[in-house]
């Protein structure tokens, strides 16, 4: 196991790019997520304010 | 195509295929990534360290392939007018942008060990490097502009004139002396890297594309959103006084 993640001397390059590279991918999808999410929601409220008034 | 000029159809087809993009997603990830790392050999130069090619070659070859998709997408948007077009450009340009630096840092952390540098001003670095500028630039002048109109206009050129930069990046390896290795997959006369290499690169390169294909298809309808908030904000605006 220990050599595994060893990864034959060069662990501090592999896991950095794959640490990185993991990080990066699963922010861009979660805030993605989020901003999808609340615009959603001020589109429904929107909607809504414009039928209270009519 | 012009069928899905209408948002509500696109946003339709979005919701039938997200599902199925999340799930090839999930499998092409969780594939690839036993392949990297359990089921293919070391490098006999490279050691270990080849494992880092197979996130920085997708990742270089996604953002190469999303700044097509916003160029197209520009094209489209300045030459037939077509609305979801544009949109089509602001929803895949992060995920370009954040291919474009993964494509770099990972290159770069192969490179220290490899090359015994992070870093050289070659045709082929530079030129990814001004792919990561183009996309910056291309999203900034989508915030700079105020008019929405004319901050895609002004975007989609942008994004058009920089195609050039495209084939500089592909042969930039043939045409100028560089540190960085030559293809080894898409080539004339087929891929000349080995087997046990090349599945765990396709299926990460396979996991990449669902993601972007994921990324994308809620970045449109983030964007058809804004769009819908912006008209009821103009409508807001235009009517008449006392109707709140």
């Amino acid at each position: 196991m220990a050599e595994f993640f060893d990864m034959g001397g060069y662990a501090l390059y592999v896991w950095t790019a794959y640490g990185v590279s993991a990080a990066a991918l699963v922010w861009l999808a979660v805030s993605t997520r989020k901003q999808l999410k609340e615009s959603a929601e001020a589109v429904e409220s929107a909607r809504a304010r414009r039928k209270g008034r009519v | 195509m012009h069928r899905f000029a209408n948002p509500a159809q696109f946003n339709r087809l979005a919701d039938v295929i997200l599902p199925w993009a999340i799930g090839a997603m999930v499998l092409l990830f969780g594939a690839g990534l036993y392949y990297a790392f359990w089921a293919s050999p070391p490098d006999y130069q490279q050691g270990e360290s080849v494992r880092v090619m197979y996130i920085h070659v997708p990742a270089a070859w996604l953002a190469m392939f999303t700044y097509m998709v916003t160029a197209a997408a520009s094209f489209t948007a300045l030459v037939w007018r077509h609305p979801l077009a544009l949109l089509a450009g602001k929803a895949a340009a992060p995920a370009g942008a954040v291919f474009t630096a993964l494509a770099l840092l990972t290159g770069m952390l192969w490179g220290k060990p490899m090359w015994g540098t992070f870093w050289v001003w070659d045709g082929r670095l530079t030129s990814v490097l001004v792919l990561f500028f183009l996309y910056l630039g291309y999203m900034a002048l989508w915030q700079a502009i105020d008019d929405e109109e004319k901050a895609g206009r002004a975007a989609s050129i942008l994004a058009l004139v920089g195609v050039v930069n495209i084939p500089i990046i592909k042969f930039s390896v043939d045409w100028w002396s560089t540190l960085h290795q030559p293809a080894s997959v898409i080539r004339l006369d087929g891929p000349t890297i080995d087997g046990s290499m090349l599945t765990p690169l396709l299926l990460m390169a396979g996991a990449y594309q669902a993601y972007f294909v994921v990324v994308f298809l809620w970045r449109m309808k983030l964007e058809i959103n804004r769009r819908k908030l912006s008209v009821a904000r103009q409508a807001m605006m235009h009517a008449p006084v006392g109707a709140e």
